[in-house]
């Protein structure tokens, strides 16, 4: 029953993966006086090209046709270890937090080896930029982890989810501290606004586009679908740790029920406030990116300082 | 102490002297005055948070008075005249960039530690929400400091001294539970006196190096080179 759920779980977060992309794109065009696409058209983009022929260039070898599957079990199976709507699961008894960026570093690499693999020059380029944010993004994300599971001692997810909701309502600095440095490395991660632009395949200073300019058809379609669900990992890790009240904490049906709802309601409202930030926020320069993942890092060293200093028991 | 076993008040305190600190921080990374003096203006508003949190939970109705002082001064009055004066001169659009950002905010980061490592042998004689709360203000006196020392303009020297300010003004407010209604008017209007006063200096600084960029002043000398 237990792995049915967990199963189940995975899967739904795979399908409302491009929902979420749906309703993002949505807001910011709203936000910007556009008319926006219906909700449903990242599912369309993605039946149209999975039905497309792919093109592939004749210099590629069999790492660049592989790794789009590597990439997006690797993605799935990191979703599987995040609780989205019901604590305690078995999956995420066996992987923890730490397995899960195992999980997302195990896609980027094979990610930035395909952006090598054709040797364009394009591909090389975004590959080396995106080694280069991640090297100081994964820091910063593991520093606001750990003040998480220091303060619930333990590194299960679902366990520390279940440990905030048992302790109720306590104002911690440190989750503040963590809280905004999270939020700052998952638009990092992600490649959201101030970092790289999502829109647009026709910028010098594109990152994720830039290496996976290569792939069609269905490689680019789970690539993009990985990417999708990559983003509603973040927003379900940073709804679920730090608010994660509604969240279901037995497997009865209304209960389930509930913690759907609780969990669509919080991300819709995250995917707003995003909206709002890339609309108001210019892309920032390359070379200032590291500015602002020191101050991630620097965020969530703060947390963990402020949980050793404030909270700790001693 | 486990923070979940203490009472509401405790928790607060300690959230907003996290968020004081944070905002130091922020003053310390911070390239541009104007953004500066924003920064400036909200560790302002969590002072006044914080006293009327005090005064509301102690019961000590003249705390009042004093964070409805803090509101007008640190909030409104001094970062209002400090952004006209950087509007006259023109130095809004200066981006002043450290020579060594990360280098500055480790610092700062290693003064939170040492701040509490000084502060730690207090631990017998208070209670631990205090101590913490103590650590925090001043680490913030210490990270002003820091700000003052790292930053060039005179503006942001200034604010590094309001800042120190803030520190002590915060730890006076918690550890004292208040202080008398004549140290903190008088406080207030030393505060007020200093405001005016930098923005004099601030005139004749500019009138004798034309900038208010500190590091010009090493140029001067009774000896012509």
């Amino acid at each position: 029953m237990n792995w049915l759920i967990a199963i189940l779980q995975g899967a739904l977060f795979i399908i409302l993966a491009p929902l979420l992309a749906g309703w993002l794109k949505y807001c910011k065009c709203r936000l910007q006086n556009r008319k926006a696409p219906s909700l449903l058209q990242p599912y369309r983009d993605l039946l149209k090209l999975s039905n497309k022929q792919p093109v592939v260039s004749e210099q590629a070898s069999w790492l660049f046709i592989t790794a789009p599957y590597l990439i997006f079990s690797a993605t799935a199976l990191a979703a599987t270890v995040v609780p989205l709507v019901v604590v305690d699961l078995p999956t995420s008894a066996s992987a923890d937090v730490i397995v899960m960026v195992g999980f997302f570093a195990f896609a980027r690499f094979f990610l930035t080896l395909a952006g090598l693999d054709i040797g364009t020059a394009f591909g090389g380029m975004g590959s080396s930029r995106e080694m280069t944010i991640s090297s100081l993004a994964e820091p910063a994300m593991l520093m606001a982890i750990f003040t998480l599971t220091m303060t619930a001692s333990t590194t299960n997810l679902s366990g520390a989810i279940a440990h905030v909701l048992d302790e109720g309502l306590v104002l911690r600095p440190s989750f503040v501290f963590a809280l905004f440095a999270l939020i700052l490395v998952a638009i990092a991660e992600t490649g959201r606004i101030p970092i790289d632009n999502p829109a647009t395949h026709l910028e010098l200073t594109m990152i994720h586009e830039a290496m996976i300019l290569e792939y069609s058809g269905r490689y680019l379609a789970l690539i993009e679908w990985a990417s999708q669900l990559k983003l509603m990992l973040y927003g379900v890790l940073i709804a679920n740790i730090f608010f994660p009240w509604g969240i279901a904490e037995t497997f009865a049906l209304k209960d389930l029920g509930y913690g759907l709802l609780a969990i669509l309601g919080k991300l819709a409202l995250l995917a707003i406030f995003l909206a709002v930030a890339e609309t108001l926020v210019a892309k920032m320069r390359l070379f200032r990116v590291q500015e602002y993942l020191s101050f991630a890092y620097l965020l969530g060293l703060l947390g963990m300082l402020s949980h050793i200093i404030l909270e700790a028991s001693r | 102490m486990n923070i979940g076993q203490t009472d509401f008040y405790t928790q607060a305190i300690l959230s907003l002297a996290a968020l004081v600190g944070l905002t130091s921080f922020l003053m310390l990374g911070q390239s541009r005055l104007l953004r500066l003096i924003f920064v400036f203006a909200l560790q302002g508003f969590l002072l006044t948070l914080t006293t009327s949190l005090a005064a509301y939970s102690l019961n000590n109705p003249h705390l009042y008075i004093s964070a409805a002082l803090t509101l007008l001064l640190k909030v409104i009055f001094i970062p209002w005249m400090l952004r006209r004066e950087v509007l006259q001169m023109n130095i809004h659009r200066d981006v002043q960039t450290l020579k060594n950002k990360t280098m500055v905010m480790l610092g700062g980061a290693s003064l939170m530690v040492f701040s509490y490592y000084v502060l730690h042998p207090i631990v017998q004689t208070t209670t631990p929400a205090m101590l913490n709360a103590l650590a925090v203000s001043l680490s913030v006196v210490l990270l002003g400091m820091l700000l003052m020392i790292s930053h060039r303009q005179a503006v942001a020297h200034v604010v590094g001294f309001m800042s120190i300010e803030n520190g002590l003004f915060f730890a006076a407010i918690v550890a004292t539970k208040g202080m008398p209604m004549v140290v903190e008017l008088g406080i207030a209007f030393d505060v007020l006196v200093a405001a005016v006063l930098f923005g004099i200096f601030f005139l004749h600084i500019r009138s004798s190096i034309d900038s208010l960029d500190v590091d010009l002043l090493n140029r001067l000398n009774e000896v012509d080179k």
